[in-house]
């Protein structure tokens, strides 16, 4: 994913008049949009966030440190396990079974189902009585926990929701990478006796490590700002613990009118966004096509 | 081959064993992998084809005991409680979702243009600043821009939630643009311009063309953004004035809702995007390829 556009031809010139004209007029849709839209909401919430008591008041409320666990949690062990496994499933997705590649159709089903559609449904299927737990006493006759009564649990369901729904975009992307490993690496490999474990830990692998490193740096950045996923299956209940601060802040904000607390509360994730914005973006100005 | 018929040695029984394993496992594998992509679909269709309201539903049951359509045709004839308006909504969510590809495809292809063919000096600052975008996350953002559109008179407007809708697609087309874009020789346009042509016109009648699979990526990735968005819908819009997505969301808890009409409702709206990406997967393949590699 370089940035930059493709290599200028030798005669390079600058643009004469009515040309450095038109290229304005072409940039300047873009440039309106960014700074009325993204620059200046972003302004508004810096300026909105900047009273220092606001941080002693999120300090000081029951919900945020819980809150600021739970995206932790759901950033850590969502992001990265849902990265381990579709590198391991894009290898599934390579052999070569016909019934494999009707499979694959299926798998990538969550990918373009609603986002919201899906979490309402995962949410009727963890009630009490819903299928979940009817099949854990059809199969196993125990009796399946009231799931979203439990912080844990909760957190737990919001993340695998998640993995659901995202696990299949990277599986693919990792799938299209490494199709293009030539089989004739393998072939060597298998020559010196790496077949298994060890053909995946020493050839594949590294292979992919800068896609791992570029693709688990965006999705963290995607993940801290997920809002739609636990908003909708666990509803940041029960008694306010399973919120993400994406989800606090709307609640702040929203059901107890206290808005600049609730920019508040999603403004103090930057310390953590910067840093990876800062990495993603010398990855992406650094990286040259390896595969 | 010939080796082991005369003297069947345990090296290649050992061997066939361990295919048959390995093959088992591939099965098994496929099995589960099969149950967790649909559960939550089975799950839909399990409620929606309930013909009880109310709390039936959440009885255990496996598959519903008469299962019917009953509640399909009270979602299409708008009958089912807090569905009387499912259509207005539906038309909603094809309006914001449609005008939010134009726009994107629209700006983002004129700026991708002229940072990369028109050889504007310091023209990657611009795909910085898109990038940038990516590093607020769009909820971050929603309480200061409800504010905003307040103040501007759009609260409860369709455009406000297009405008952001646009701001958030399309950084991510500036850069598939900008990739796709790269396989295009400069030759082409040289060619052209000293033929006479404008810039205009290679944008047009050169540009344009070539780029269609890209430009096909992202349209879709647009269209489904704003179409599967819940956030800004429901933040900038009145209740009456809902898209789908929305109204589905926010009933979720409500003990009063028709749940198999609802489910049904999540139905028929899941299913535009689904059948559009299958019927472009092979555009779609080819871009994510790119990117993979491109990365």
């Amino acid at each position: 994913m370089s940035v930059r556009g493709p290599k200028r031809p030798r005669g390079y010139r600058r643009l004469r008049g009515a040309d450095f004209g038109w290229a304005i007029a072409f940039i300047l849709p873009y440039a309106a949009v960014f700074f009325v839209f993204v620059v200046y909401p972003f302004g508004y919430a810096l300026w909105m966030a900047s009273q220092p008591s606001l941080y002693a008041e999120l300090l000081a409320d029951r919900s945020y440190l819980p809150a600021a666990v739970n995206t932790l949690l759901f950033v850590g062990l969502g992001v990265n396990v849902k990265m381990f496994l579709a590198v391991l499933l894009s290898g599934f997705f390579l052999c070569p079974r016909w019934w494999i590649r009707a499979l694959l159709a299926m798998y990538v089903l969550p990918w373009a189902i609603a986002t919201t559609q899906a979490c309402v449904s995962f949410h009727w299927m963890l009630q009490q009585e819903g299928l979940v737990n009817g099949l854990l006493s059809a199969l196993f006759g125990i009796e399946g926990p009231i799931w979203f009564n439990n912080r844990w649990l909760g957190v737990g369901a919001n993340i695998l929701v998640y993995i659901w729904k995202w696990m299949p975009f990277w599986t693919v992307i990792f799938l299209a990478a490494r199709i293009r490993v030539p089989r004739d690496l393998y072939d060597a490999a298998e020559v010196d006796g790496a077949t298994g474990i060890r053909r995946f830990v020493h050839v594949t692998f590294p292979l992919l490590a800068n896609l791992y490193l570029l693709c688990t740096l965006l999705s963290t950045l995607w993940t801290i700002g997920d809002f739609t996923t636990v908003y909708l299956v666990s509803g940041g209940g029960p008694a306010a613990s399973t919120h993400v601060l994406a989800t606090l802040g709307f609640h702040y904000a929203f059901d107890a009118s206290k808005p600049a607390l609730g920019v508040a509360a999603v403004m103090s994730a930057l310390p953590v966004l910067i840093p990876i914005v800062i990495l993603l973006m010398r990855k992406l100005q650094t990286s040259e096509i390896e595969l | 081959m010939s080796i082991t018929l005369d003297f069947p040695s345990p090296a290649p029984r050992r061997y066939r064993l361990r295919r048959v394993l390995s093959e088992a496992g591939l099965v098994v594998l496929g099995v589960l992998i099969l149950i967790w992509s649909l559960a939550p679909v089975y799950n839909m269709f399990l409620i929606a084809l309930d013909p009880e309201e109310g709390e039936i539903e959440f009885a255990g049951n496996l598959w519903p005991p008469e299962p019917s359509l009953e509640s399909f045709r009270s979602v299409i004839t708008q009958e089912a409680r807090y569905l009387e308006d499912f259509w207005h909504q539906f038309g909603n969510s094809l309006f914001i979702g449609l005008l939010t590809m134009v726009l994107t495809v629209l700006i983002g292809s004129l700026a991708s243009f002229a940072v990369s063919r028109m050889r504007l000096s310091r023209g990657s600052l611009l795909t910085n600043a898109a990038l940038l975008t990516y590093a607020i996350p769009a909820s971050f953002l929603v309480i200061p821009y409800f504010r905003i559109m307040h103040s501007y008179g759009l609260s409860d407007s369709l455009w406000a939630v297009i405008a952001a809708q646009v701001a958030f697609a399309v950084p991510f087309a500036i850069l598939i643009l900008q990739l796709y874009g790269s396989l295009i020789p400069f030759e082409l346009d040289d060619a052209a311009r000293v033929d006479g042509a404008s810039a205009v016109q290679v944008f047009l009648r050169i540009y344009l063309p070539l780029m269609t699979p890209a430009l096909a990526v992202v349209a879709v990735y647009a269209l489904l953004l704003a179409w599967n968005d819940y956030l800004y819908p429901a933040v900038l819009l009145a209740v009456r004035n809902m898209t789908v997505a929305v109204t589905q969301g926010q009933l979720f808890s409500d003990t009063d809702a028709e749940w198999n009409a609802m489910m049904a409702a999540a139905i028929i709206y899941v299913l535009p995007p689904v059948a559009l990406l299958f019927a472009l997967r092979r555009y779609v393949a080819a871009s994510l390829t790119t990117a993979a590699i491109s990365i």
